[in-house]
């Protein structure tokens, strides 16, 4: 039970990680794509 | 199963990322993000491929926070009620106080990326579409009255809007008429469900129109929705959004929606209502699917 509860949280934060990694990579997309549309 | 033995099932601080998902009521947001892309699609004007994704994609994620406040406030009648009691917060998976963190987050992450990303009406919305889901319809009207679906629905039908002017800055009259839309769909796609969870809704102590009206009532006033669409079905032809193709499968859809309801009036059946549930989602589904065919290329991504 204690080991599948550490497994839990384990793929839970790898989860929270990626979100995370993903979510500044979009804001660096947007930041890109917004300047270029700059006139 | 008895109150007991469930209780018995329940798993507290197993939260997995699937938990997690669930909470964003999945089948909820799919229709939402289809119905804003529509939105999207078909509004007149210029957006970036890459903020069009952004703004579907806040749509998305609005939606997703949105049920999961929701869960979190309605967690002692969804462990009443058969069809929920699975979710992550009657079943203990996940704390209250985690649900209402995630949505919370979730719904001012959307909002403040919609707003920086594509525009503030368009974010404004957004905000607007939460609040009115989690303030006017889950705490205020849900337990309240048999209106709930109809006045709550509101919330659901914002996102072509919101996909509309996230292109165009503004609110249109088309975006309006989709709008309408689904608002009126929403009632007779609601009250299919809730005839045959009538006992459901009862036992939790939801005054869905089945339980305070009764089931005769309630497909009377399924009938006069499906009727009420016709012309907000039709609209998208006259106001030059969609061609004949549209039209004329607006007009046969409209007609199996309508006749469906009339067989749930005369049949009487949990089947016939599961039926119609199902097919109203299809109903949507099509409609809004032949909108976006009919304008291939579209007009606002590029």
């Amino acid at each position: 039970m204690a080991e599948d509860a550490l497994r839990q949280r384990r793929s839970r934060n790898l989860a929270l990680a990626g979100l995370l990694v993903a979510f500044v990579a979009l804001i660096f997309v947007i930041t890109i794509v917004r300047l270029s549309l700059l006139p | 199963m008895t109150s007991a033995e469930f209780a018995g099932r329940v798993q507290p601080g197993t939260a997995g990322v699937a938990d997690y998902w669930a909470l964003l009521k999945p089948r909820v947001m799919s229709l939402v993000v289809f119905t804003g892309f529509a939105g999207l699609w078909l509004a007149p004007g210029r957006l970036h491929p890459v903020l069009a994704f952004v703004a579907i994609l806040c749509i998305a994620v609005g939606a997703g926070a949105a049920g999961a406040i929701n869960m979190w406030y309605d967690r002692d009648i969804d462990a009443v009620m058969t069809r929920t009691r699975g979710r992550p917060l009657p079943m203990g998976r996940i704390r209250p106080g985690e649900a209402l963190g995630f949505g919370t987050v979730l719904a001012f992450a959307a909002v403040i990326l919609m707003g920086l990303a594509v525009n503030p009406v368009a974010a404004g919305l957004l905000a607007f579409a939460i609040g009115f889901y989690v303030f006017v319809y889950t705490m205020w009207l849900k337990r309240r009255t048999p209106q709930n679906i109809v006045i709550g629905g509101a919330a659901g039908a914002f996102p072509p809007v919101i996909g509309w002017a996230a292109v165009t800055g503004d609110v249109g009259l088309p975006s309006l008429v989709l709008f309408a839309l689904v608002l009126f769909w929403t009632p007779p796609h609601f009250w299919a469900l809730a005839l045959y969870r009538a006992g459901d809704y009862a036992r939790a102590g939801v005054p869905m129109l089945p339980v305070v009206a009764g089931a005769d009532e309630t497909r009377r006033q399924m009938i006069l929705y499906t009727l009420a669409l016709w012309p907000l079905a039709l609209a998208p032809h006259f106001l030059g959004l969609a061609g004949p193709i549209y039209l004329g499968a607006a007009v046969l859809l409209s007609a199996a929606f309508t006749a469906m309801a009339f067989a749930v009036g005369r049949a009487k059946t949990d089947r016939m209502a599961k039926r119609m549930f199902a097919f109203s989602i299809v109903y949507l589904f099509l409609l809004f699917a032949l909108l976006i065919a009919d304008r291939i290329p579209p007009a606002s991504v590029g």
